[in-house]
């Protein structure tokens, strides 16, 4: 048999380490294994850092003292911003999800075609690439230069509507798709025993699509927590608690989070820098429970 | 089980049980495939026809789960030895698939992209044409060889990923179903190309089609699959290996009988 | 039998309602964005505020325009577009004493910014996304790594900039033989000693990797099994198969994640602004501090007034335009590249 011309010398078959191809091959692999360490390693640092230098700061005071005066060191606390955070992260979301759930409706359940519902899907692709800055400065003209919620300039309220402006293609988009992937026959079926449009949107498709749309949304609502830019010139700062008395502290100025470590993280006092790392502990803490809340969601998906 | 058929077989199985996780999927398999014929495999969906072909060209090493005991000897050589290489064996070995699978490139190009990277060194628009040629889709795609190869039609295709299977001159060139996403028409083309082409290659093909099998093949192997007693699973194994005319005219198991004669499957 | 009932007048209209009010939820997209240009483009053009284009208003516009040629009343208080045209693209000058504006510094450094940072970014986003979807690793460990690169994009910038400016003095320590053995290249010209526009790169590249790395990945997770079966079948090796099957079958998503994370370079703010330096001197080293369009924004319209803040409102325009016209191309590049599978 090994005479056959057809026969193999025994080495033919065999890997050839020095191999031009099989060099190459190896040092891709190397390279490519190296990306991806250099990838995944600014997360593991910057959670570390996180970590070891925010949550070394974090005492029961963080939660329910006011930040310093400038040169002083007590008392340590970001009550406020605490309290401005969540105020104004959560009245963006309820003006957001009306609207992003009602747009995306209309996209996947009503119109499909035709130029109007077109040019709101263009709407959505420019609107999620504008840039977070731009909101605010939107907002700013459109609502603190006027005065135009009561009389007020800067205010928590504004910074809501800049924040909504981020969430809305981001629901919209969700549910689109999310309601997309809800099967035509659940619709057939409704819709065949007599039931109304809005009876089989609302009872039937809406609610075969829930998982999917609260992952986004609850997506949406992490990364807008941690936004700064569209805050900057719209719920501006403060170092007090919310005015409560002005609109619920919605019409007034008020601290929030992400802004404090950027007005913080830059000072040159060593307490205000620490408040920027224990700020960025609780955000971060928050946002990774937002994602794997999200993930979580995503489980109970049955389509 | 099996007959001695090939004095000189290319590829042989010893022995090979193949297994996906704890699942055996096709057990104590022995078979001689014979150069330069036709060899198909037939049986019942789940009977391991397919993936005992794949073990010929180690494209099972795709798969995580894949285990394998026992050898497949192609011209006298483990192919599962540690130090073979994979990408070597197909390069020796090729393989045409279920569903036409040309790559997102020109015609010309798909042709000449395997040729390249063996190393192919003569004249590449000779070889693109005499590839077409022998997979007789030449007339069909001469005047576009600049054209996307998924502008062609199903058929089309199909002849075009064995154009490019045999470009790259290998020995052996395994198909899994060649002819199943095909019409009747493009599948008689097919066939006419692999009276020609086992005068260069041997060829093994997987068919559900006992007609094909009939009508393209020398051999036949016909696969089985047993339950696994305490699981609801199934194995497969090789029921019965002979000359095709053997297998349909005389087969010796009642299985093969009742196989071929379409009772079940 | 059933007999089915006609809906009532009260579910008829509910119906019709509902419907209604879905597609003005829609159009409210529509209206922020044009809202959006107008009111950017309207503080670029004029000083003041957007309600003096209510007419009833005290110092309406409209009774400035009314009174154009009376040079005793009070005219229309334009801004920036008319006081500086198009020279100021060309314009370094940011000099709020002169009042003379001119955005080149900033968008200087907006694009050479994004372009370092998709120089880098590209390659180890792809390399990445080709990583996860080979099988060097078991599945389980890929999906892990998969969820921490897009974890890192769930991590707010301002917390990346705060970052950044904890790493600047180990950057510098890096940077200094750079410029030390490369200063003869412009680039490296200048002495690296605070915050920079390298650094601001840098940081803009953790910021794009997860962007990359997640749309490669799922377009070459897409890549039908049957194209790289093909490829080995013919004795193609893993790395063969990637770069002459599997990117090119992937490319239009690889393309448009890359325009996407541009998009998301040339206006990224807050990491950018702590790190970079905010300095309006035009300077070709990558070492000295440097501005960006966003930068600027958030730099400098807190303290502005006057003709300032419809400078800067231009200088918003200006990145406006230049985010959505890399959005609008990424959309048109991704749809002729797409390969039509059935």
């Amino acid at each position: 048999m090994t005479s056959s011309p057809h026969s193999l010398s025994a080495s033919r078959l065999h890997y050839n380490p020095y191999a031009l191809r099989n060099v190459w091959n190896r040092a891709m692999n190397l390279l490519a294994g190296l990306f991806a360490f250099i990838a995944v390693l600014p997360l593991i640092v910057v959670i570390l850092y996180v970590l070891y230098k925010g949550g070394g700061a974090i005492t029961p005071a963080i939660f329910t003292e006011l930040p310093p005066a400038p040169g002083l060191s007590e008392p340590m606390g970001m009550g406020n911003a605490i309290i401005g955070t969540i105020m104004v992260t959560g009245v963006a979301a309820l003006v957001a999800i009306p609207i992003g759930v009602g747009g995306g409706i209309y996209l996947a359940e009503v119109a499909k075609k035709g130029w109007f519902a077109q040019s709101i899907r263009v709407g959505v692709n420019v609107l999620a690439g504008v840039p977070s800055i731009i909101c605010g400065l939107f907002i700013y003209a459109l609502v603190v230069n006027t005065r135009i919620l009561w009389g007020e300039s800067f205010s928590a309220m504004a910074g809501s509507f800049a924040l909504a402006v981020l969430m809305l293609p981001t629901i919209v988009k969700t549910t689109d798709e999310g309601l997309k992937l809800v099967p035509q026959e659940l619709r057939m079926g409704a819709l065949g025993i007599g039931a109304s449009r809005f009876t089989t949107i609302t009872r039937v498709v809406l609610p075969a699509a829930t998982s999917p749309i609260a992952t986004g949304v609850v997506l949406g609502i992490a990364r807008a927590a941690g936004e700064t830019a569209p805050l900057i010139f719209t719920a501006l700062f403060s170092p007090f608690w919310p005015d409560w008395l002005s609109g619920l502290g919605l019409l007034a100025p008020t601290a929030t989070m992400s802004v404090q470590i950027y007005n913080f993280g830059i000072m040159p006092f060593a307490p205000q820098v620490e408040l920027a790392w224990a700020a960025s502990f609780i955000l971060v803490v928050m946002i990774l429970a937002a994602n794997l809340l999200a993930r979580w969601l995503a489980r109970f998906s049955s389509l | 089980m099996t007959s001695p058929i090939a004095a000189d077989p290319i590829i042989s199985c010893d022995n090979v049980t193949i297994s996906y996780g704890t699942f055996a999927a096709v057990r104590n398999v022995f078979l001689d495939i014979p150069k330069h014929q036709v060899t198909a495999f037939i049986g019942p969906s789940g009977c391991g026809k397919s993936t005992v072909l794949r073990c010929f060209n180690r494209m099972n090493d795709l798969i995580d789960s894949f285990s394998m005991t026992g050898r497949v000897l192609f011209q006298g050589q483990d192919l599962y030895a540690p130090m073979v290489d994979p990408v070597e064996v197909r390069r020796h070995v090729g393989m045409v698939f279920q569903k036409p699978n040309p790559f997102p490139k020109t015609i010309y190009e798909n042709i000449a992209f395997g040729a390249r990277i063996n190393g192919f060194k003569g004249n590449m628009d000779d070889l693109v044409e005499s590839s077409l040629r022998r997979a007789a889709v030449w007339d069909e795609c001469k005047d576009k060889l600049q054209e996307s190869g998924l502008s062609l039609s199903g058929g089309q295709q199909q002849r075009l990923c064995i154009a490019r299977a045999i470009a790259v001159e290998p020995e052996v060139i395994l198909m899994d179903e060649p002819c199943s996403a095909l019409d009747p028409i493009s599948t008689l083309k097919v066939e006419e190309t692999l009276h020609q082409l086992k005068q260069h290659f041997t060829i093994i093909i997987v068919t559900h089609n006992m007609q094909q099998a009939v009508r393209v093949s020398d051999m036949t192997a016909f696969y089985n699959a047993v339950e696994v007693e305490g699981s609801d699973g199934k194995v497969g194994y090789l029921a019965e290996y002979n000359q095709t005319k053997e297998i349909f005219n005389n087969p010796q198991s009642k299985d093969t009988e009742e196989y071929v004669t379409g009772r079940f499957g | 039998m059933f007999s089915r009932k006609k809906p009532s007048w009260l579910e008829q209209l509910v119906d019709r309602g509902f419907i209604r009010v879905t597609a003005v939820l829609a159009s409210v997209v529509s209206l922020t964005v044009f809202g959006i240009f107008f009111t950017v483009g309207f503080q670029a053009i004029f000083q003041g505020d957007v309600s003096s284009l209510l007419p009833w208003n005290q110092d309406s516009i409209w009774q400035g325009i009314a009174a154009w040629n009376d040079e005793e009343t009070f005219g229309v208080r334009w801004g920036a577009i008319p006081h500086f045209g198009l020279g100021f693209l060309a314009n370094s000058s940011w000099n709020p004493v002169r009042n003379d504006y001119g955005a080149l510094t900033p968008i200087y450094g907006t694009l050479m910014t994004s372009a370092l940072a998709l120089l880098l970014a590209v390659p180890l986003g792809v390399g990445t996304a080709i990583f996860l979807t080979e099988d060097f690793l078991p599945q389980k460990l890929r999906a892990t790594i998969g969820f921490m690169v897009e974890l890192l994009a769930a991590i707010p910038s301002v917390v990346l900039g705060l970052w950044a400016v904890a790493m600047l003095n180990s950057f510098l320590a890096v940077a200094l033989p750079l410029h030390n053995y490369l200063g003869w290249l412009p680039f490296f010209a200048t002495e690296p000693s605070g915050p920079n526009l390298a650094m601001a790169s840098l940081i803009l590249v953790v910021m794009l990797l997860p962007i990359i790395t997640a749309i490669s990945r799922d377009s070459l997770n897409q890549v039908p099994l049957e194209l790289r079966q093909g490829a080995y079948a013919i004795g193609a090796t893993r790395w063969t198969t990637i770069f002459q099957v599997l990117i090119p079958a992937a490319i239009s998503g690889i393309v448009g994640g890359t325009m996407l994370a541009l998009g998301r370079a040339l206006g990224e703010t807050m990491a950018v602004t702590m790190i970079i330096g905010n300095s309006m001197n035009l300077s070709a080293s990558w070492f000295s501090p440097s501005s960006t369009i966003a930068s600027l924004l958030a730099n400098q319209f807190g303290e502005a007034d006057d003709i300032q803040v419809s400078a800067l409102y231009y200088a918003a325009l200006v990145l406006i335009i230049l985010t959505v016209l890399v959005n609008i191309c990424a959309q048109i590049i991704v749809k002729r590249l797409a390969l039509k599978y059935d």
